[in-house]
């Protein structure tokens, strides 16, 4: 099954991004923990798209589409801004002294954590980046 | 998300609850740089009721961290949930912070 979602790029959306995607969480199975990195890795890669794909707020739209199997979600997020490099992100260096920490990178990182496949492309005059969760749980005995 | 903050003594006590994301967190960024630009530096952050966290929140917090620690303040958590608390781990903030199981022992550690 597939729902799609498409909003302005608007930080104060994120939170209907998140509850889209929680929903289709909850249909593919995934458990409590599954779900709220699912949204955190659509909060992070909206948060890039609007910041550095389009520059700011009210530039382009997000569409968002949740492929939902059981026991795994597929996430397509698409944008219609510049390309997206993702090799070109330093991570972040958490290791060093507080004063010299950079954290920028930090939404990049926390999707490649928390998700289990994460897939940048850029076609069609935009990027699409797709992320995909599977559930560590088993499915009930029938 | 909502703001509020009270003193207790010397420590200013914030407690946040709602959502931290890349729309409210420039709010609470706001709110800590203020009591820092009144020399409240040292500052217990309850994050009790905060529901969700985004490396925007992060960003927040280690930003005012930094500013508080160069005149020997601190800002120091008490109570994040488990979603909150893996965001933190996640981003290897949890020894960079110190974090409470409440609110009395947060402000208390000072």
């Amino acid at each position: 099954m597939t729902r799609t979602l498409t909003i302005p790029g608007r930080y104060d959306r994120l939170a209907q991004a998140c509850k889209f995607v929680a929903a289709a969480a909850s249909a593919a199975g995934l458990d409590d923990s599954e779900s709220n990195h699912c949204q955190l890795a659509v909060d992070e890669a909206c948060t890039n798209i609007i910041e550095h794909g389009y520059g700011g707020e009210d530039l382009g739209e997000i569409r968002l589409t949740c492929d939902v199997a059981a026991g795994e979600l597929t996430i397509t997020i698409q944008d219609a801004a510049r390309p997206f490099d993702p090799q070109s992100v330093p991570e972040p260096d958490l290791s060093a002294p507080l004063d010299e920490m950079r954290i920028g990178g930090l939404g990049l990182f926390f999707m490649r954590q928390v998700m289990d496949a994460v897939e940048f492309r850029h076609q069609g005059g935009g990027n699409t980046l797709t992320l995909i969760k599977r559930t560590n749980n088993r499915p009930p005995s029938p | 998300m909502q703001i509020s903050t009270q003193d207790s003594g010397a420590i200013a006590v914030v407690a946040v609850s709602g959502r931290v994301d890349s729309s409210t967190a420039p709010g609470l960024e706001d709110a800590l740089k203020q009591l820092v630009d009144a020399e409240k530096t040292q500052i217990v952050l309850d994050l009790l009721d905060v529901e969700y966290m985004s490396s925007a929140g992060l960003r927040a917090m280690v930003s005012t961290l930094k500013s508080v620690k160069r005149v020997n303040g601190d800002l120091r958590i008490a109570n994040p949930s488990p979603r909150v608390e893996e965001v933190l781990r996640l981003a290897g903030l949890t020894s960079i912070f110190a974090i409470y199981r409440s609110r009395d022992e947060a402000v208390g550690s000072f």
